[in-house]
């Protein structure tokens, strides 16, 4: 079974992060790394191919200046090649155009079954995979914390509010999971030299039959219209447990009369 | 072009609409004069009357869709609604798991992208303002669609406050269910409800919520504990719930629910970005965590900077001795 696994590559969420002021984009200056949410995708990606006794998976993604730090880590971890849609057109696009690019770019691996993060932790849209599977002509499963595969169909435990579903639907589908799903493996010594000599494709927006005109902020149906400091909460007082702390936790209970 | 009509997606369980239902429906009656709900399932004409009650004319029922999942076969009946002429200007959708399948179908098969993480919202003239928090809140965007109507929103729980119109019964027309074909074959074969115990977690004034720094799932029943003594409901930050320790449905945040309590506790939780959107909201905070530069305490009326493991016993047997 070919799977592939759509993966973002984001700057550090563990750093400062900052809006372009022109453009009102995330700033991407530095190195990307493997958004971690994705990282749930590719180890079960690696697994389901692994347990169907054939195939491999491929990881699709896209950035505007043929960044790849991020997808050799996904490499490390075992996937087999990457297909990467590079282009500055692509800046500034919204996730309709995220979809239809990464749409294209998949029907060339041509996979048994497609899988993504719920959402992104840099932009968490949480739309691209669904919008991605209607673009397929794909049924989809979101929200899975458990994933398997048996006889062409993909069962999937899909969160709900009250609980979880059970879902079957035949391949190819679209499963978007969890970070509960599997978990992922830290990739190798050996994994991350192999890594450096697996094929990643770049294709631009071009190569794959759409206009460059129509993607990226030119593209984009949606804009920013302002960014203010929010009317933040202020921090509160802090104390330093001696023992004592939960003392204070009680007069501030006390004083809303919670107690 | 002025705002006239706005859909609101309207979820109905046993015949009652979810509470983002209602908040949807009235912040709709103030963006536009006419406002119709779209709904499914076996009870949507029980629901006329509450849908009417909070803004909606008319109830376009889809019908019970059996075991199939509602984001395809909803997304293909509003889009043949919308062909048949009738198009409105705005498409509310809530952030559900149902409710963002149903838009990302939606957006493709109408070709009109989505503006999703929707917390606030104003009409101004031909135009219609999103607003949404980045940064776990500490910046606010405002955005807009440039391009053609309908626009389609995916609003977060709990952004509106919902309040009555005293409107009658909404009118029930149905809509006709659309042969999708292969992207609608998704079937449920199963339901699994995980029952608490207790007030409801978007409800409750109280929430005490459990993160990694319990350290183990055996020390979450503090949470439960300390919960059921201020008359709360337990959370629980994404961490844990992944980590297998408390089912989904005690997770607050981004992913999970949003809670707007009188008082939120926060017990061995960092405050990732992922969290505070759902618990900032909060009347009062109170944050108990070892390390001291945690984000958590930013947002916190009371920080305790200590751990969770030792304060908590303390608190819960002053707690137990009162009352």
């Amino acid at each position: 079974m070919n799977v592939v696994v759509c993966v973002k590559q984001i700057p550090d969420p563990a750093a400062p992060q900052a809006l372009d002021p022109a453009t009102h984009t995330l700033v991407r200056e530095g190195k990307l790394i493997l958004d971690d949410s994705d990282a749930y995708g590719v180890e079960m990606g690696l697994q389901l191919a692994e347990q169907s006794g054939g195939g491999d998976v491929t990881l699709v993604s896209m950035a505007p200046g043929g960044e790849t730090s991020g997808l050799r880590t996904a490499l490390a971890m075992g996937a087999a090649k990457a297909i990467l849609v590079s282009d500055a057109a692509l800046k500034g696009s919204d996730a309709l155009c995220t979809a239809k690019v990464l749409a294209k770019a998949i029907e060339r691996a041509e996979p048994d079954l497609v899988l993504a993060a719920t959402e992104s932790t840099d932009g968490y849209t949480g739309t691209m995979p669904v919008q991605l599977a209607e673009l397929l002509g794909m049924p989809s499963v979101t929200f899975a914390k458990k994933v398997s595969v048996a006889s062409g169909n993909v069962s999937v435990e899909r969160q709900t509010e009250a609980g979880y579903d059970e879902v079957v639907c035949p391949l190819p589908a679209v499963v978007t999971v969890t970070a509960g799903v599997v978990e992922p493996r830290y990739p190798s010594f050996k994994g991350i030299m192999a890594a450096k000599s697996k094929p990643i494709e770049q294709l631009t927006v071009s190569e794959l039959g759409l206009d460059p005109a129509g993607v990226g902020a030119n593209g984009a149906s949606q804009e920013v219209v302002s960014v203010v400091a929010a009317d933040d909460r202020k921090a509160g007082e802090i104390v330093v447990d001696d023992g004592e702390g939960y003392a204070r936790v009680v007069d501030f209970l006390d004083q809303l009369k919670l107690i | 072009m002025s705002i006239e009509k706005v859909w609101v997606v309207a979820e109905v369980n046993d015949g009652v609409p979810t509470t983002t239902t209602l908040e949807l429906l009235t912040e709709a009656r103030s963006i536009a004069t006419t406002v119709e709900a779209i709904s499914w399932g076996p009870s949507t004409a029980a629901a006329a009357g509450v849908l009417g009650e909070y803004g909606a004319s008319v109830v376009h029922d889809i019908g019970d869709l059996g075991d199939a999942l509602p984001g395809v076969p909803v997304a293909a009946a509003m889009a043949e609604l919308v062909a048949s002429e009738d198009v409105p200007d705005v498409i509310l959708v809530p952030a559900s798991y149902d409710g963002r399948d149903v838009a990302g179908r939606l957006s493709v098969r109408l070709d009109r992208s989505v503006i999703t993480n929707v917390v606030g919202l104003t009409a101004d003239g031909d135009e219609v303002r999103s607003e949404h928090g980045i940064f776990g809140g500490a910046q606010v965007v405002t955005a807009r669609f440039t391009g053609e109507r309908p626009w389609i929103f995916v609003v977060r729980a709990k952004s509106f406050a919902a309040e009555s119109s005293g409107g009658a019964p909404a009118q029930v027309v149905e809509l006709a269910r659309v042969d999708a074909g292969a992207v609608d074959t998704a079937r449920v074969v199963s339901r699994h409800v995980e029952e608490r115990s207790g007030p409801k977690l978007d409800e409750a004034a109280v929430v005490v919520s459990g993160g990694r720094g319990l350290g183990s799932k055996d020390n979450y029943a503090m949470i439960e504990e300390l919960a059921k003594l201020l008359g709360g409901a337990p959370g629980a930050s994404r961490a844990i719930v992944d980590a297998g320790w408390v089912p989904y449905a005690y997770q607050v945040g981004q992913t999970g629910k949003t809670v707007k309590p009188t008082l939120y506790m926060a017990c061995g939780i960092s405050g990732a970005t992922q969290h505070l959107v759902g618990m900032k909201g909060a009347k009062n905070i109170i944050a108990i965590n070892k390390d001291q530069d945690a984000p958590i305490f930013s947002v916190a009326d009371l920080g305790i900077v200590g751990d969770v493991l030792k304060v908590l016993p303390k608190l819960i047997e002053a707690l137990r001795a009162r009352s």
